[in-house]
This record gives C-alpha cells, sequence and structure tokens, in this order.
C-alpha cells in the first residue's frame, strides 16, 4: 500500500489533480461572475408581472397594494424582529419580496420589502400598466381614460389601440423636438460661440476693423434669422406634443392626468404572451444599449457611456502604438546593451505596477493643468477665463491611459523584434539595405503581431481603468458626444461618460438604489462585452497577421 | 586513394587549370586577402590568410566544422561588422580597393559582393516583392523597369517558369529549393559582381541540391563565386579552386583537381579521404 502511494507521488498524478484544480477553479469562478452580472443585469429588461392584492401587515393599517416584483429573499426572523417588525416566535428565516410600487410623486417611494406571507388575495389583472416616464418614475395603476386639450376622448372601447397610436405620435414629435433642439439649435450656438471667440480674438489682437464687425453681425443675423424659424416650428412641435393626456388611477384610488409628452412607454405585462414579452425585452434591450440616460442615470440608457469608452480606447491605441513601438525599436535595435538600457526596462516594467490613480494625479497636474494650461495660453486666449484645454478632456484621459499602458506595448514589442529570425536581417542588410531599411521594410512588419498583442493587452487594462479617468476628464453626464456634426467634427476637449464610471455612478451616487441596482449589473456586462468585442476585434487582426508570417516561426 | 574515383565519378568533368589561383594576372583576381586575421573578441578566428579569388570562376572553401571558411566568406562582404567583438587586421582588397578603408560604403559593397545564406531566408512577403526588394533599396522606382529585372533575375535562377504564373504569392509558401533558388535570384537581381554562397544547400533534399549546383555553373559564367560547403562531392563537382582551411589557418589552396587528386599536404588529404571532419 505504502509502495503504491509512493508510485502515485511518483507518477505525478498529484500534480495533474492540483493544475486541473486550479484551472477548474478558475474557470468555474469566471463563468460564475459573467453568469450573475448577465443574469442579474440582463433580467431587468424582462417586463415583470403586476400584481393586485391587500397587504395586511401585523402593526399598521391593511392597504391595496400594487406593483412589480423584482427581488425576493429570506431573512432571518431576529434580524426582523430587532428592526421592531412583529414575528411570531416559532419562526427562523422568513420570505421577504421587494415590490417596486412607483408612483413617487403619490406616496414618496418607489419600493417597499414586504412580508410575503402577509400579502392576500393576490391576482394579475390584465388591465394594470406599467407608464415609464420622463419624470417621477414608473407609474403603476389602470387607464381610465385619454384626453385631447382636456377633453376627455370617447374611445368606443378601443382604449388601448387608442393609446398606442398616439403615444406613438407623441415619440415621433418628441424625437422631431430633441433633433432640432440638440442638431439644429446646438450648431447655432455652437456658430453663435465660433463668432464671439472670433470676435474676442480679434479685439485682443488689437482692435476690430468696421468690416470684421459687418462680417460677425452679418453671420449673427443669419444664425438669428436660423433660430427664429427653429423657435416657430418648435412652438407648433411644443403645442401638438402636450395637447395629449391620460387620466390614470393609482393603487390607493387617487386619479392622476399624466401628459402622454411626459410617457417613454406604456404597457400592460399581464396580458402579454411570452412572444409579446420577448419582442418588448429586445425592444427594451436595444432602448437600453442606443438611448441618452435620464432621472440622474437611474433610467434610460447608455449609449454616451459606450460611445465614450469605445473612443477613447480608440485614441488610447492611436496614441500608444507608435510611441510604444518607437521606445521599443529604440531599446532593442538602436540603443548599446548595458546597465543603462536595463535600467531603463527596469524603471519600464516598475511603470506597469504604478497604481492607476498615480496617473490620474500625474495626468491631472501635467497634462490638464500644465499642458492644457499652456496650449489655452498659447492658442485660446480669447476663450479665457473658461478653459479649453485646461479641463480635463477626452484628449487628455486618453493620453493618460496612453502613458498607463505604454510599458505592456513596450515589452511585448520588444520580445517581438527579439525573434526575428538573424538570417531574416542580414538577407536584407546582405541586398546593400541600411540597418533603418531592414528594420522599416522587413523587421517591423515582421514584427507587428507582436506590437498587436502589446496592443490587446493595452486595450484589455485601458478599457476596464476608471480611477485616473474620473480625475482627467469622464464625467457623470455629459451634454453632448464627443464626436458631432460640427466642425471639428472630434471635440477632442470635451468631457465624455464611461461605462466604468457609469457603473460607479450608478452604484454609489444614485438617489435610488433599488431602481439603479439592476443597471449597475447590466452596465458591468456591457463593459465585458465592450472589452471583450475590443479585444476580439485586435486578436482577430494579430492572427491574420500572424498567419502571414506563419511559415517562419518554424 | 579509392575514395577520391568516387568524388570524381560526377558528370560534371573538371577542368585542367594552368595556374595557381595565388599566382593569376592582375586582371583575372577579382578579390585579395593579405595577412588577414580575424578575431571574435580574444579569440583569433583566421590567421594570416593570403588568397586571390579568381574572376569568373568558381572557388569552394572546405573544412571542418569551425574551421573559419565561413567567417571568411563573411568577410569579403563585412557580414562580420554585424558582430560586436569581431575585429580584423590586414586587408581584404575588391578591385584593388581595401573593403576596410574608411571611406568605403558597406552598403554599396554588399550590392557588389551578394550573399546566400545557409538556411533560404525569404522575406515574408509575395514572390515579386521578394526579388524587387534589393531594386527598390537602391532608389528603382519605375514598374517597368523592376519588372523586367524581377523577370530576368528570375530566369537567371531557373525559377522563371516554375512561379511566373504566381508571382504574387507569398515566397513563404514555396519550397526549401525554390525559396533558396529565390534568394538567389534576390541577390543577382541587383548585379553583383560576386556571388558568396554560405552553405546553399545544407538544407535542401538531393534533388534541389542538383539544381542549385546546376544553376551554379550557369552562373559562373556572369559572377565571380565563392561557395562554402561541408560536402566534398559538391566542392568538387562546382569548383574550380578549393581551398581547404582547418583552425582558421589557409592550409592548401589550389586549384580543385590538384586539392582532390594529388594534395600537396597531409592533412588535406586526411580530411578528403575521411580520416576525419
Amino acid at each position: 500500500m505504502k509502495q503504491s502511494t509512493k508510485a502515485w507521488f511518483r507518477q505525478g498524478d498529484p500534480w495533474i489533480w492540483l493544475n486541473a484544480g486550479a484551472v477548474t477553479i478558475s474557470v468555474v469562478m469566471v463563468t460564475g461572475l459573467l453568469l450573475l452580472i448577465a443574469v442579474r443585469g440582463m433580467g431587468h429588461f424582462w417586463p415583470h408581472a403586476i400584481i393586485d392584492g391587500t397587504y395586511t401587515p401585523k402593526q399598521g393599517n391593511a392597504y391595496h397594494l400594487v406593483g412589480e416584483m423584482t427581488d425576493e429573499e429570506w431573512i432571518s426572523a431576529s434580524r426582523l424582529r430587532e428592526s421592531g417588525v412583529e414575528v411570531a416566535e416559532n419562526i427562523d428565516v422568513i420570505q421577504r419580496v421587494l415590490i417596486k410600487t412607483g408612483n413617487r410623486e403619490i406616496s414618496g417611494l418607489d419600493f417597499r420589502w414586504l412580508i410575503a406571507d402577509e400579502i392576500e388575495n393576490i391576482t394579475y389583472p390584465d388591465d394594470l400598466f406599467t407608464i415609464e416616464r420622463r419624470e417621477w418614475g414608473n407609474y403603476y395603476g389602470v387607464i381610465k381614460a385619454i384626453k385631447e386639450n382636456g377633453i376627455k376622448l370617447n374611445t368606443n372601447g378601443e382604449l388601448y389601440s387608442v393609446l398606442q397610436q398616439r403615444l406613438d405620435r407623441t415619440l415621433e414629435l418628441d424625437d422631431e423636438i430633441k433633433d432640432i433642439e440638440g442638431k439644429d439649435i446646438g450648431a447655432i450656438n455652437y456658430g453663435l460661440e465660433r463668432i464671439r471667440l472670433e470676435e474676442r480674438a480679434l479685439a485682443l489682437k488689437g482692435g476690430i476693423r468696421a468690416l470684421d464687425q459687418a462680417r460677425f453681425q452679418a453671420e449673427r443675423d443669419g444664425f438669428d434669422a436660423q433660430y427664429n424659424n427653429y423657435k416657430e416650428s418648435l412652438e407648433v412641435l411644443y403645442n401638438e406634443i402636450s395637447k395629449d393626456s391620460i387620466i390614470a388611477v393609482s393603487m390607493d384610488g387617487t386619479e392622476t392626468e399624466i401628459k402622454l409628452s411626459n410617457i417613454v412607454n406604456a404597457y400592460r405585462p399581464n396580458a402579454m404572451n411570452v412572444m409579446q414579452k420577448m419582442g418588448f425585452y429586445i425592444t427594451q434591450f436595444y432602448g437600453f444599449l442606443s438611448d441618452d440616460p435620464r432621472e440622474a442615470n437611474t433610467e434610460g440608457g447608455i449609449f454616451p457611456a459606450i460611445f465614450g469608452t469605445v473612443l477613447m480606447v480608440i485614441l488610447m491605441s492611436i496614441i500608444v502604438t507608435p510611441f510604444g513601438v518607437v521606445a521599443a525599436v529604440y531599446l532593442r535595435e538602436y540603443a548599446k546593451q548595458g546597465w543603462m538600457t536595463k535600467t531603463i526596462r527596469i524603471a519600464v516594467n516598475n511603470l506597469a505596477g504604478v497604481p492607476s490613480i498615480v496617473y490620474g494625479v500625474f495626468g491631472l497636474g501635467f497634462f490638464v493643468y500644465f499642458l492644457g494650461g499652456s496650449i489655452d495660453e498659447l492658442f485660446y486666449p480669447e476663450s479665457s477665463p473658461s478653459p479649453v484645454f485646461g479641463t480635463p478632456g477626452l484628449l487628455w484621459s486618453s493620453i493618460t491611459l496612453a502613458l498607463l499602458t505604454v510599458p505592456v506595448v513596450i515589452v511585448a514589442t520588444e520580445e517581438g523584434l527579439s525573434r526575428i529570425p538573424k538570417a531574416v536581417r542580414e538577407g536584407s542588410l546582405a541586398l546593400g539595405a541600411t540597418k533603418f531599411e531592414t528594420l522599416w521594410n522587413v523587421v517591423l512588419p515582421m514584427s507587428t503581431p507582436a506590437m498587436m498583442t502589446g496592443l490587446i493587452l493595452a486595450i484589455a487594462r485601458a478599457a476596464g481603468e476608471v480611477a485616473p479617468l474620473m480625475l482627467v476628464g469622464v464625467v457623470k453626464l455629459a451634454p453632448t458626444l464627443p464626436l458631432d456634426g460640427n466642425a471639428p467634427f472630434l471635440h477632442l476637449d470635451r468631457k465624455f461618460m464611461h461605462l466604468g464610471f457609469h457603473i460607479y455612478d450608478v452604484g454609489f451616487q444614485s438617489p435610488n438604489v433599488e431602481a439603479s441596482r439592476p443597471l449597475v449589473y447590466a452596465t458591468a456586462f456591457l463593459l465585458v462585452a465592450v472589452i471583450a468585442s475590443l479585444n476580439i476585434t485586435a486578436v482577430i487582426i494579430r492572427n491574420r497577421l500572424r498567419e502571414r508570417y506563419r511559415s517562419l516561426e518554424t | 586513394m579509392t575514395s577520391k574515383i568516387s568524388i570524381l565519378s560526377t558528370s560534371i568533368p573538371i577542368k585542367k587549370l594552368p595556374q595557381h589561383p595565388n599566382e593569376l594576372p592582375a586582371d583575372e583576381i577579382c578579390m585579395e586577402t593579405k595577412d588577414f586575421n580575424l578575431f571574435y573578441g580574444e579569440k583569433q578566428a583566421l590567421h594570416n590568410v593570403n588568397m586571390s579569388i579568381a574572376k569568373k570562376k568558381v572557388t569552394a572553401f572546405i573544412g571542418p566544422s569551425g574551421c573559419g571558411k565561413s567567417t571568411l566568406l563573411r568577410s569579403f562582404n563585412r557580414m562580420n561588422d554585424l558582430v560586436d567583438s569581431c575585429h580584423t587586421q590586414g586587408q581584404i582588397l575588391f578591385e584593388k580597393n581595401d573593403i576596410f578603408h574608411r571611406g568605403v560604403d558597406v552598403t554599396d559593397l554588399r550590392r557588389r559582393v551578394g550573399m546566400v545564406f545557409q538556411k533560404p531566408n525569404p522575406f515574408p512577403k509575395t514572390i515579386y516583392e521578394n526579388v524587387a526588394y534589393g531594386l527598390r533599396i537602391q532608389g528603382i522606382r519605375k514598374k517597368r523597369i523592376i519588372d523586367e529585372r524581377v523577370e530576368w533575375a528570375l530566369k537567371g535562377a531557373a525559377l522563371w517558369d516554375e512561379v511566373k504564373d504566381r508571382l504574387n504569392e507569398n515566397a513563404l509558401g514555396m519550397s526549401g529549393g525554390q525559396q533558396q533558388r529565390l534568394v538567389i535570384a534576390r541577390t543577382i537581381a541587383v548585379e553583383p559582381e560576386v556571388l558568396l554562397l554560405d552553405e546553399p544547400c545544407s538544407a535542401l533534399d538531393p534533388i534541389s541540391t542538383l539544381k542549385v549546383e546546376e544553376l551554379i555553373n550557369d552562373l559562373k559564367e556572369r559572377y565571380t563565386i565563392v561557395i562554402v560547403t561541408h560536402n566534398m562531392q559538391q566542392a568538387a563537382r562546382v569548383s574550380d579552386y578549393t581551398a581547404f582551411m582547418y583552425l582558421g589557418d589557409m592550409v592548401e589552396y589550389s586549384d580543385t583537381d590538384t586539392i582532390f587528386t594529388n594534395p600537396g599536404k597531409k592533412q588535406t588529404e586526411d580530411y578528403i579521404t575521411g580520416r576525419y571532419g
């Protein structure tokens, strides 16, 4: 027996088991993590049923309850007793459910934790509505009537289809209004600001000539005329959109009038079948991806954050790649190898280990205040005292993250350069090429897969980084995207939104914890998805390149 | 002495050459080393080498591994410059000029003295671009001229018929023998005067080897060829002159016929008959 144990050890079996175990644990942890955030986050968009029942607490009065069941948990009875809830002596654990009752403007709270057993007469009536509003959160209740200009419409029992029609029209109008306000009037404002700055710049240079004055005035008049046009059409649209409203009854019997212009979506989850729910789910999820956030980020979509993240990572890649590659080429190919290069390599490797917030502080101090401040002084004197580049923004964020990730690019590129066979270099040199020509024409193209590896690692690190960004450019809510239709189209000085920061903001800075929790998971899931897709793109490009130089590996 | 007969019973007959290579008239000498010594750091790799390379002839260097034959070959186009610790004494004359002289443009020297390496080392580019590489480096931009020269070089390397329909395919997809002939084409495309071949067939199969050897035979009409080989049969088959080197010394240098049939030194005879090496 002893002999066989010894043999078992000698075979290396314990090692294999240990390794397999480590791999299994890692895989389980990663998939578990992904599953958790996927389930928690993605479940949010499914239309939850609305319950109708009577809540009869042991203390206090019973009341009529309408709301979405969003969560449930088992909780120890002693904890409840400590918080003053009466629980029978013989019970150890008790089930609680989280009901989203909405109607914040009436009851003051969105969510209630209730003891499951104390809800009685539960039904799921078909005519209960979930109404998503632009203000005050969701409304749950029954719709009694539709009004146009304050007069009740006779809907002939076709209430739902009339409502849907009018809601669709209102949403279209709303899109039109947003378009005019955001794009057209935004462009006018942008143009006016440009004229103001030009004027100021001329004044600073020593006086505006009458000719310029006239030109500015003409341009201003042009913009004013445009603006008046838009204003008129906006007035018409606003009149149209505020015509309709609905009368709804909430769970305590209060009648409320809600303007249709305040409604994003109204649906009856209890009346939907599975197919309808699936369709609804897809639209909701698409909305989450493509809409702007509402209500302090607790509702609506996260499109600006996705956009900001991707744009920032792309800019970072554009900055970090040439910088890292040039540094690596010098270190590996030109610098005389000795203690100096060794020291630099150690320093570069250590740079990769510096906590990211330190880069944020450095970026704020050096890039934003020093560099940005100097740029403002030199090139934008007209816009002072409001800074252009002397304030956190997209450019500084990208550069700070490029600095953060440049060590990985350097290390990976150096690795790649050192793997190019000597024979190929000699082949080029023997044809009369100089060292530079050899590098440029043969060595660098062949080390592109290694550079891509560096870039992949850089993207993986940079896309998930939040701490430094909070200092150098990310905001909770950016009024405009950094890329738009106004020349020069890419506005590097603008602040932007970022998925990572969005998670932090929604999770910790939100006024409405229960409402934002699923959004935290959903946003986290999207962040992982965005990083994964950026990485997969880079990996595909790298594999293409590898394929091209494959035969050299042997 | 029986082994000699087997060496010489090849299809290519050996011509009797009148002079010892070191006694050639000046206008028939392409390169010449004078008291050439080479060191890798402290270690001396070549001792006082004195030899002349005959114009438009094939000269073979033979000898056991580590005898310095590749080092000597790589000195002819200063490829040893790439080794940090390497330094030299003495002269190598190329067309009467010392290649180690200060003002010499190494890239020009390397263009005029082309080199083919042991392992085929095509660039990871298309076949066409491989051959055009040296031309582009020289600053030739006209497509028509490059086209002509690529075709000419590929024909010169006996590769044109095999690749003319797939010039835009990656060179790494070719067989080893084709790759080596492509490298030769790449080298002759820039019209060098000397071709240095460093064991060009050691990584090739016998049929590819035969093709490269035939090619060498054709090429000597136009170029001075110096070939390093491990394979004595090959030296006997392709070369006009043969140098036997041992431990950094030029032991014996003569016309191939003499070296293989009537070597002057015991060491040479031992090596050729396979007693050591």
